[in-house]
């Protein structure tokens, strides 16, 4: 499967970027032709993914660093990568079980949303190490909608 | 290279036009209750703000319910979500009352999906909530 395009972007782990990130993704996943509800659940597992390094990858440290790689594939696929050089993972069954959450003060639905609003979700993490969450949708064309 | 840059560019001046720039809280005390209203993008930035805001309003006067306006909330993630969740149990703690109002259909999706509406009844608008 090729890649039609890409866009890579990099930023320090500060809450502020957290919406920069979602509108840079959204913005780059109108080539497709998405549903303003597509976009509004792209945005969603954005926002999860990247408050997820902010918190629980660096521990609100802002002086980090969070990749994020998007790319279209040419069967209207959406690819969204998201890396941190953090803490890592040590249980990532337990961590992406509905309402986990390390810190109690937190709702621990991150990952929910990804795999509910994604079709794939992969986690690679080790203590130490940090997180790669990958992140993939299919998209169907519109005229394709319609007949379904 | 050349390619992306006015892209990313496009993207960052319209994530400023809704995004946590452009944020505000309103918080009013009618009787004991506290009515906030929200604009703009409840993420984790926001939800921090908003958390203080709330708090020290609740520390500070005879708070007993809470009523949160979101008619102007264009966004919220599960950030948003664990600011709600605190204020409710803080809330039910006092044997207080909690409402959220004016949510759109996306922000209403989201609190449905995270089975907050169980919790906090949803309504349209304030004025439902005074002919209840």
């Amino acid at each position: 499967m090729n890649v039609k395009n890409y866009v890579r972007f990099e930023f320090k782990s500060l809450a502020e970027n957290v919406s920069f990130a979602r509108s840079c993704v959204a913005a780059f996943a109108t080539q497709l032709d998405l549903t303003l509800e597509d976009i509004e659940e792209i945005k969603v597992v954005v926002s999860e993914a990247v408050s997820n390094c902010i918190i629980h990858a660096y521990e609100n440290r802002c002086n980090e660093k969070i990749v994020v790689l998007v790319s279209i594939m040419d069967d209207r696929s959406l690819e969204i990568v998201v890396e941190d050089q953090g803490k890592g993972i040590e249980d990532i069954e337990k961590a992406i079980e509905p309402a986990f959450s390390s810190d109690s003060s937190r709702t621990g639905l991150g990952f929910t949303f990804m795999k509910s609003y994604m079709d794939e979700m992969e986690v690679f993490s080790q203590p130490g190490e940090g997180t790669t969450v990958r992140l993939k949708r299919h998209f169907r064309k519109k005229e394709q909608e319609a007949y379904a | 290279m050349e390619g992306i840059r006015p892209l990313l560019v496009e993207a960052y001046f319209s994530s400023l036009q809704g995004g946590d720039f452009a944020v505000e809280i309103d918080l009013k005390l009618i009787r004991n209750t506290l009515v906030v209203k929200i604009s703009g993008e409840l993420d984790l930035l926001v939800s921090e703000k908003l958390r203080r805001e709330i708090d020290s309003k609740i520390q500070s006067q005879q708070v007993k319910n809470l009523v949160l306006n979101l008619e102007k909330v264009s966004f919220i993630d599960s950030s948003g979500l664990g600011v709600i969740i605190g204020r409710y149990k803080r809330m039910n703690a006092g044997n207080g009352r909690m409402y959220i109002v004016g949510a759109s259909p996306a922000v209403e999706k989201i609190l449905i999906f995270s089975g907050i509406n169980k919790l906090v009844p949803l309504y349209r608008s304030e004025q439902d909530i005074i002919n209840i």
